[in-house]
């Protein structure tokens, strides 16, 4: 009579599931597969989703870009730590580098355009946190992903660590400005 | 080879003593490590909390992994384990097989546990429960928890092997009771999970002694997490079990319907342990396809058990109620349930916790676009203390008020003290889920020491809310602490100092369980089986609403972030 004694139907799997209950598993499955279509609709028509192109890449390979990336467009320089501001050329592309404990460098991007960030890490998993707009997304060492950003208000970003990475974690603060 | 059993007077639960003695110290053992874990929140709190911030950086990292690791594996896998004997051997009324066995089980979680402890408190191993390499830990950090898997395991064979004992000494005729039922769906997804597990840490461990060069970040995580994550669903199927179990306990209440109670406990069976994928959404390494197939059809296929199971345990309950005469309105069933008995009001928090807050938020976070907004914030902490902790822990709290008597022979002290633990513990608890999870959405990190980010090279000032938010964490987590040592407190005095109780008669044959078919047609007609359950799908589609509303929300705040492509 019971959940904690033998079924009291011999054959409990022939016995009929009242309506009420059939009513409720059919409302959640239609609601489950809404879910599941909302994902792929976004895909289809919403303009947030996260980029697919990733490559495999190695610590020295992902510094040496980024390092040609600065050198090329530099603007300025920030902070006591000088670190480099960079604006990325007309086609957008930019790289950013997650190391323990710094994003590196800063980004100048203007609101409105359309840019191919490049996120690696060097050394341990960092996570690349926006605020306030609040994106984030895991940066992984060996794997370079290349999201397309698009900035939408002018203003000074930070990018917070949100992915714990030693003793240093946080101080890790990024920032990106959008004109 | 005697085995000895006794019945117990008061629930008529007979207990093979070999395998009431592992059940009282593996439960005891879960205790304690509970008591390490809530000294551990306790600290982590005070640090979190702005206004205090109480120990260093390097300290807080230290005791966060330990509280990560006590809690979500120590504690309840030791309790889970007394579960699996309970279920098996009691329920079924025979002897536990091999209980050298189950002996085995217990040793070695306590050695690896111990092991990963001193790894941990040595600190050299602040990575995490997670340990994402290529961070590295001590190695007896992983091999600590390796062997703690090898003897939880064990644990399952016993009860495995418990299962076949009763089917072949027959002491029970037909099917294998829902809660068993439950318990077994538990023990095979454990067996999953702890394979998963061997696969990543035992290339971890070698790596970490320096045989093997690297593990790759992103496989690891993928790995780790059908560890990681399945571990929970254990949690979620034992749980469930629980919640079975106190209401046929309580109200004698009968599943709505065997076959969909254990259809949805199959889907966990079939589909749970592949919704680890939803910890890697924001991930570089997996496509968008392979993101939105482990989360639709394997997640929300889990995500639909649950919900039948979240309709047909209040649903047993009603129905139960309904015919005992509680049947005016809507609710009376509900407004007339022993709400001062803390066996019952804790299975009824932890159902609607876990349901309202852990199960709505999951489900959010675990869509592939929505993830970006929340992906290691606080609101995954947040979500998961409304799963585990209102879920699992407050069940397993429950149905302890039910075990101390019947399984340790003592009489419950501080009855009044019994009577609001649930309450203090569980609403606390989802008040600080709910304010975590306030605080993610604005953004807050997840493990992180330092809102103020000193000794950063820029500045970031975060919200004043995410400052109340931050600040209410603090009040609600040391409100929930002192719930839960509460807990500990009656159950630790009870067990030392409570009344003894009589353990009943033993015997050293099992009384096998009576016909149930043969009793069940005697007493009843078919017509009055069937009890309709208003207030059941009044309180279900409540929570669809919700669940709804809260889902479209997401994605109108999704819509307003920069452009991703």
């Amino acid at each position: 009579m019971s959940a904690i004694l033998p079924p009291s139907e011999r054959l409990w799997w022939k016995q009929p599931i009242a309506g009420q209950e059939w009513a409720w598993i059919g409302i959640a499955f239609v609601w489950a597969m809404i879910m599941f279509v909302m994902m792929v609709y976004w895909h289809i028509n919403g303009k947030q989703n996260l980029s697919n192109e990733v490559y495999k890449t190695t610590t020295e390979m992902f510094q040496a870009k980024t390092d040609a990336f600065v050198k090329e467009n530099t603007i300025r320089t920030e902070t006591e730590q000088n670190i480099p501001v960079v604006k990325p050329n007309a086609k957008g592309e930019a790289f950013l580098l997650a190391r323990l404990w710094a994003w590196y460098p800063i980004l100048e991007l203007e609101a409105g355009k359309t840019y191919k960030i490049h996120l690696s890490s060097v050394d341990y998993n960092h996570g690349f946190s926006l605020q306030p707009t609040n994106i984030n997304i895991q940066v992984i060492p060996g794997y370079e992903h290349v999201v397309k950003m698009t900035p939408t208000k002018a203003g000074t970003y930070a990018i917070v660590c949100n992915e714990y990475c030693g003793i240093g974690h946080h101080t890790m603060l990024g920032r990106i400005y959008v004109k | 080879m005697a085995t000895t059993y006794r019945t117990c007077p008061r629930t008529g639960l007979q207990f093979d003593l070999d395998a009431d003695k592992l059940m009282r110290w593996n439960a005891v053992a879960g205790v304690l490590w509970l008591l390490v874990g809530g000294i551990t929140a306790l600290l982590v709190i005070l640090t979190r909390w702005p206004a205090i911030k109480l120990l260093p950086a390097d300290q807080f990292y230290l005791i966060l992994t330990a509280h990560g690791i006590d809690m979500l594996i120590l504690w309840i896998i030791y309790f889970e384990m007394a579960v699996l004997y309970f279920a098996s051997s009691t329920l079924l009324r025979c002897r536990i097989a091999t209980p050298w066995l189950g002996w085995v089980q217990f040793w070695l979680m306590a050695v690896g546990g111990i092991m990963t402890n001193v790894a941990i408190f040595q600190g050299e191993s602040s990575v995490m429960f997670t340990s994402y390499v290529p961070m590295q830990a001590a190695p007896h950090f992983y091999l600590g928890i390796i062997l703690f898997a090898v003897g939880a395991l064990i644990g399952c064979g016993v009860f495995f092997g418990t299962l076949v004992v009763a089917k072949r000494d027959k002491t029970y005729t037909g099917s294998i009771p829902l809660v068993t039922f439950g318990a077994m769906t538990a023990a095979i997804i454990a067996v999953f999970t702890i394979l998963s597990g061997a696969a990543i840490l035992i290339p971890t461990f070698l790596w970490s002694v320096g045989l093997i060069k690297e593990v790759d970040p992103q496989l690891y995580r993928m790995i780790w997490w059908a560890l990681g994550h399945s571990s929970q669903q254990i949690n979620v199927a034992a749980h469930v079990s629980i919640w079975y179990l106190i209401a046929a306990v309580v109200f004698g209440a009968k599943p709505l319907s065997e076959k969909v109670s254990r259809f949805a406990f199959l889907l966990y069976i079939l589909f749970l342990q592949l919704a680890s994928a939803h910890h890697l959404l924001s991930d570089p390494g997996m496509s968008a396809e392979w993101k939105v197939l482990n989360t639709s059809y394997f997640m929300y296929f889990a995500v639909l058990a649950s919900m039948i199971h979240g309709f047909t345990v209040p649903g047993a309950v009603e129905a139960a109620q309904r015919k005992k005469g509680y049947t005016n309105g809507l609710f009376e069933w509900l407004r007339k349930a022993p709400w001062g008995n803390p066996v019952f009001s804790g299975m009824f928090i932890s159902l609607v916790g876990f349901g309202f807050l852990g199960g709505i938020s999951g489900v959010v976070l675990g869509t592939e676009q929505i993830n970006m907004l929340m992906h290691n914030t606080f609101y995954v902490p947040g979500h998961f203390h409304t799963t585990v902790v209102v879920g699992t822990t407050l069940a397993f709290m429950s149905i302890t008020y039910l075990l101390v008597p019947t399984l340790f022979r003592r009489e419950m002290m501080f009855p009044k003290l019994c009577q609001i633990q649930p309450y203090l513990y569980g609403i606390s608890m989802s008040v600080l889920g709910l304010v975590m999870m306030g605080a993610g959405t604005l953004g807050v990190s997840r493990r992180h020491w330092d809102m103020a980010f000193s000794g950063a090279p820029f500045q970031y000032e975060w919200p004043g809310a995410a400052y109340l938010m931050m600040g209410l964490t603090g009040i609600f987590g040391v409100i929930a602490v002192i719930g839960g040592g509460l807990w500990i407190f009656v159950v630790v005095w009870s067990l030392l100092f409570g009344k003894k109780l009589d353990g009943g008669p033993t015997s050293d044959k099992p009384t096998p369980i009576p016909d149930q078919s043969a009793a069940a047609s005697a007493s009843h007609s078919g017509s009055e089986e069937h009890v309709g359950v208003p207030g059941t799908v009044v309180l279900a589609m409540t929570l669809l609403v919700c669940f709804v509303l809260y889902y479209f929300v997401n994605w109108k705040y999704l819509s307003e972030v920069w452009g991703l492509s």
